[in-house]
C-alpha cells in the first residue's frame, strides 16, 4: 500500500477559515501521516535527518499549502531547500526518493477562472507551478499536478465542506491505491479527480 | 569641638589622599587606609596620638556592620550546608595554631605554659576585615578559597567567647578586676548558658516577627534617612545586647543579618549600611596603622620582625596544610592560606584582656600587639604577590600554549568571567570553532579550563595590564559577563585604554543595563529577557497557542521591550535619585506594564490574516 505523507505549511493557521476547515476533516487513515512544519519548527530550524527519514517511510508526499505570492510559505521552502539534500534528493547519488509521487493542496483567494491566459493573473496554475514541477522532477520523483481550493474569500461554508471532504476522500485513495500518478494523464487539477458535486 | 574637628579633617584628608594613591598603585584600599593610619599615627607625622586605641575600639564597630552584611548575603540553608566547614577547618584552624604557636613561644623564652597557650590563641586569630574586604574586592567570595576563609573567620567569631571565658583560667597571679565582667560572671555556669540560648533565640524572634513589620512600617514613611536610621538601630541594638550577655557582637550581628537575609528588605538594608561599613572600616584600619608602636620597632626590630615573620610563617604553613586536607587545589590553598596568615583584631582585644589578667607582662602584650599591627599591614602586601603569582604562573603557561599555533596570532575573541553565563558562551564559540581568551579569577576554573586546553588567563579583568596580557590590544570583541557590579569598571577601563575593542556587556537586569547605558555601552544583554520570553512562548504553548504564533510574539516582544528600555532610560533622570533601589523598581515595574497594554504581539502580522481580507472583499 502506497502511504501518504502530508506536509502542512501554513504561517497562521489560527486565522485560516479554509485550512481549519479542510483540517477538520482530515482523515484518520493509518496509512496517512499529517504533519504541521510550522508547529514543529517555529524557529525555522528544520531537522533535516528526521524530515529524510520520513521521507523514506512514505511513496506519496503532499505539500499542503496556502498560494501565497504564486508561491509556498517561506517555511515550505525553507524545507525543500534543506531536505531535498544534493546527493540525497538529486546529483551524484542522489537516488533516495526516486519514484515517489509529489502533489500540492493549495488554496488560494481568487477564483478558478483568474488562473489562465485570459484570466486575472495571466497564467495557468500549471505554469505557475513550473519551479516546483522541475523540483520534484530533478529528484526523480513524479510531478502531479495540484488539488486547488479556489475563491477561498467568495467561499460559502456548504462549499468549504464539500472542498474539505473531497481533499479527504482523495487522501484515502492514494493512501489505498486507488488514485496514483497513472491515474491523472492530461488533467490540469486533481480536482478533476474528485468532482465537487460528486455524492 | 574644634579637636573633633580638626581630628575629622586629618583622619577623613588622610584616607582621601592615601586611599586613591594606593589604589592606582595595585595595593588595594586596606593597604592604603593602614599606610595613611602609619602617616597621621604618633610615631611619623604625629596628628593624632594616644587616643588611637579608643578610635580603634570605636571603629571596631565597623568590622560589625561588615558580619551583618555577611550576614544578610548568607541565608540559612547555605550556612548549614557550611556546618562541617565551620567546624572542620575553623577548629582545626584555631587549635593546631595555638598549639604550635604556644610551643614556640615557650622555645623563645616564655616564662611558663599558660603564657605561652595565652599568647598562642590570641595570636590565632585571623582577620575578618582584612580577609572578607579583599575577597569580596577580588571577587572570590564564591570560589572554594574564599568559602574556606569565610567558614574558618566565623568559626574564630564563636571560639572568642570561650576563648575569653577560659583566659581567667590561666592567671597565675592577682588580676585586675577584669572590666565589664561582674554582670554576666555573677551567674553560675548553666544559667550563663541559658541566658546566651536565650539571647541566640532572642535575636532571631525579634527579628523575624519584631524587626521586618517595623521596617515595614518605617519604610512606609518614605524618609530614607528613618529607614537608614533603623537599620542603624538593628545593628547597634543586637551588639549591645551581645555584649550585655557576654557574646561577640560581630556574631550576634552576623545571626541577626542571616534571620533577615531572607526578608524584603535585604537589599535597602545592604545599600544604607554600606557606607557606614565602609568608612567604619577603613577608621579601623587608619587606626590599626596608628597604634603601630615604631619606638618598640626601632628598639627591638630584628627581634619584632623576626616574631612577625615568624608568627605569619607557622600561620600560614598551619593554613596550608589545613587547606590541604581539605582538598582545595594548590592556587585556591595559597590565597586562603596567605589570606589569614596575619593576627587579625580579635587579638587586639585577647591581648588587652590578657595583659590585664597579668599573664604577660607589658613588654610582651605591646610587643605582640605591634606584631599584629605588622602582620594586619603585610597581608595585603602578601596577598598581592600571591595574586600576582598565581597570573603570572597561568599567563606563562598560556604563553607557551599558544607557541604552537603562533600561526594564527591571537585570539580575536576575550571571555571576561568564565561563569554559567560566560562558559555557555564560551561553548557556542568554541564548538563553532572559535577559540577565545579567557579571564577568570577562580583558580580552580582556571586550572580545570587550562587542561581543557584553553587560553586563560587568572586574575582581576577590570585591570588594564591583565587585559593588555591577554591580547586586548589585538583582539576585536570583549565579552564581559563577570559580575555585575564589576562590569562598570571593565567598561571604564575597556573605553579608556582599549577604545577600538568592541565591547559586549552582559547585565543581570535593568537596573544594570541603565548604568551600561550611561556608560556608552552599545551591545547590553539582559540575562533575564531571552530566557523569561522563551518561557513566556512555550506557555502560550501550553496553552494551545500556535507555535509559529507565539515564537513571532517572543520574538516582536524581545525588540518591543528593547526600545522600551532606551525609551524609560532617556525618561528616567527626572525621578530624582532618593527614591530606593526596591522602590524605583516597582515604579518602573508600573510603568511597563502601562506600557504593554499598547503592545500588539500581532503587530504587522496582517498579511496572513486572511479574514480581513475576506471582510474587505465582503464590503466592496
Amino acid at each position: 500500500m502506497p502511504r501518504v505523507l502530508v506536509l502542512f505549511a501554513h504561517p497562521r493557521l489560527e486565522k485560516s477559515r479554509t485550512n481549519q476547515a479542510l483540517l477538520r476533516r482530515f482523515p484518520k487513515h493509518k496509512d496517512i501521516t499529517f504533519r504541521d512544519l510550522y508547529e514543529s519548527y517555529p524557529d525555522f530550524n528544520v531537522d533535516i535527518r528526521r524530515e529524510q527519514n520520513l521521507l523514506n517511510q512514505h511513496d506519496v508526499i503532499v505539500w499542503h499549502h496556502p498560494f501565497y505570492w504564486y508561491s509556498a510559505p517561506p517555511l515550505l521552502k525553507q524545507w525543500i531547500d534543506l531536505v531535498l539534500a544534493f546527493g540525497w534528493a538529486y546529483g551524484p547519488g542522489g537516488k533516495a526518493l526516486t519514484g515517489k509521487t509529489v502533489f500540492q493542496v493549495l488554496t488560494t483567494g481568487g477564483p478558478s477562472q483568474a488562473y489562465a491566459a485570459d484570466g486575472f493573473h495571466g497564467w495557468t496554475m500549471e505554469e505557475f507551478l513550473r519551479p516546483m514541477q522541475r523540483t520534484v522532477t530533478l529528484c526523480h520523483m513524479h510531478w502531479i499536478p495540484p488539488f486547488v481550493v479556489h475563491g477561498t474569500n467568495l467561499l460559502g461554508d456548504a462549499e468549504l465542506e464539500r472542498y474539505a471532504a473531497r481533499y479527504a476522500d482523495l487522501l484515502v485513495a492514494f493512501a489505498e491505491g486507488r488514485a496514483s500518478h497513472k491515474h491523472v494523464e492530461g488533467m490540469a487539477t486533481l480536482n478533476e479527480l474528485m468532482p465537487l458535486d460528486r455524492p | 569641638m574644634s579637636s573633633f574637628l580638626s581630628d575629622a579633617v586629618i583622619y577623613l584628608g588622610a584616607a582621601v589622599l592615601c586611599v586613591p594613591i594606593a589604589k592606582r598603585l595595585g595595593l588595594g584600599s586596606v593597604l592604603g587606609y593602614l599606610i595613611a593610619g602609619m602617616v597621621i599615627g604618633p610615631f611619623a607625622m604625629g596628628f593624632i596620638g594616644a587616643e588611637g586605641k579608643d578610635i580603634m575600639h570605636f571603629a571596631e564597630f565597623g568590622v560589625v556592620i561588615m558580619l551583618f552584611l555577611v550576614g544578610l548575603e548568607l541565608e540559612p540553608e547555605l550556612l548549614w550546608r557550611l556546618r562541617k566547614q565551620i567546624m572542620g577547618l575553623g577548629l582545626a584552624q584555631v587549635a593546631l595554631t595555638a598549639v604550635l604557636l604556644s610551643a614556640l613561644s615557650l622555645l623563645v623564652g616564655f616564662y611558663n605554659w599558660q603564657a605561652g597557650l595565652a599568647a598562642g590563641l590570641a595570636l590565632s586569630m585571623s582577620s575578618t576585615a582584612i580577609a572578607l574586604q579583599s575577597l569580596k574586592e577580588k571577587g572570590q567570595m564564591q570560589t572554594d578559597a574564599g568559602q574556606s576563609s569565610f567558614a574558618v573567620l566565623l568559626f574564630q567569631d564563636i571560639a572568642v567567647i570561650p576563648i575569653l571565658a577560659l583566659l581567667p583560667l590561666l592567671a597565675i597571679g592577682p588580676a585586675h578586676t577584669p572590666v565589664g565582667a561582674e554582670g554576666i560572671d555573677a551567674l553560675s555556669g548553666w544559667q550563663r548558658t541559658l541566658l546566651v540560648l536565650a539571647a541566640v533565640a532572642g535575636v532571631i524572634i525579634v527579628g523575624r516577627y519584631v524587626v521586618v513589620p517595623l521596617l515595614r512600617l518605617v519604610a512606609r514613611t518614605r524618609l530614607r534617612e528613618l529607614f537608614t536610621a533603623s537599620s542603624l538601630l538593628v545593628v547597634v541594638a543586637v551588639a549591645a545586647l551581645m555584649e550585655l550577655v557576654g557574646l561577640s557582637p560581630a556574631l550576634g550581628t552576623f545571626l541577626a543579618g542571616v534571620v533577615l537575609a531572607n526578608s524584603e528588605y535585604r537589599h535597602e538594608l545592604e545599600s544604607d549600611l554600606d557606607p557606614f561599613k565602609g568608612l567604619l572600616l577603613g577608621l579601623f584600619f587608619m587606626a590599626v596603622g596608628a597604634s603601630i608602636n615604631f619606638d618598640l620597632v626601632m628598639a627591638r626590630p630584628g627581634m619584632l620582625i623576626s616574631v612577625t615573620l615568624g608568627v605569619m610563617a607557622a600561620k600560614i604553613l598551619l593554613l596550608s596544610v589545613i587547606g590541604r586536607t581539605a582538598r582545595l587545589g594548590p592556587d585556591q590553598n595559597m590565597i586562603f592560606s596567605v589570606g589569614l596568615g596575619q593576627v587579625g583584631e580579635f587579638a587586639f582585644v585577647l591581648l588587652s584582656f590578657i595583659a590585664q589578667l597579668r599573664i604577660l607582662d607589658t613588654l610582651w602584650t605591646d610587643t605582640l600587639m605591634a606584631v599584629t599591627a605588622m602582620s594586619m599591614t603585610l597581608t595585603p602586601i602578601l596577598m598581592l604577590l600571591t595574586e600576582r603569582f598565581i597570573g603570572w604562573k597561568y599567563s606563562e603557561q598560556a604563553i607557551e600554549q599558544r607557541e604552537p599555533d603562533a600561526i594564527h596570532g591571537r585570539n580575536r575573541v576575550i571571555i571576561a568571567g568564565f561563569g554559567h553565563f560566560g562558559s555557555t558562551l564560551g561553548r557556542l564559540l568554541r564548538a563553532n570553532g572559535v577559540q577565545a581568551t579567557i579571564l577568570d579569577n577562580d583558580s580552580d576554573q582556571v586550572d580545570v579550563l587550562r587542561k581543557m586546553g584553553f587560553q586563560v588567563f587568572y586574575g582581576d579583568a577590570t585591570r588594564a595590564d591583565l587585559l593588555e596580557a591577554a591580547g586586548a590590544r589585538d583582539a576585536e570583541v570583549l565579552v564581559c559577563a563577570i559580575t555585575p557590579e564589576a562590569a562598570p569598571e571593565l567598561v571604564d577601563t575597556v573605553h579608556k585604554h582599549f577604545p577600538d575593542l568592541k565591547l559586549l556587556v552582559r547585565s543581570r537586569n535593568r537596573m544594570d543595563a541603565y548604568e551600561l547605558m550611561d556608560q556608552g555601552v552599545l551591545h547590553i544583554y539582559r540575562e533575564t529577557l531571552d530566557t523569561a520570553v522563551r518561557m513566556g512562548v512555550d506557555v502560550l504553548k501550553e496553552l494551545g497557542q500556535r507555535h509559529y504564533s507565539a515564537y513571532r510574539a517572543g520574538q516582536n516582544f524581545i525588540k518591543y521591550d528593547q526600545a522600551a528600555l532606551k525609551d524609560l532610560a532617556s525618561k528616567r533622570r527626572d525621578t530624582g535619585d532618593y527614591i530606593t533601589s526596591v522602590r524605583e523598581k516597582i515604579e518602573e515595574q508600573e510603568a511597563l506594564l502601562q506600557r504593554d497594554q499598547g503592545h500588539d504581539p500581532a503587530h504587522g502580522d496582517h498579511a496572513w490574516n486572511s479574514e480581513e481580507m475576506r471582510e474587505a472583499l465582503g464590503k466592496n
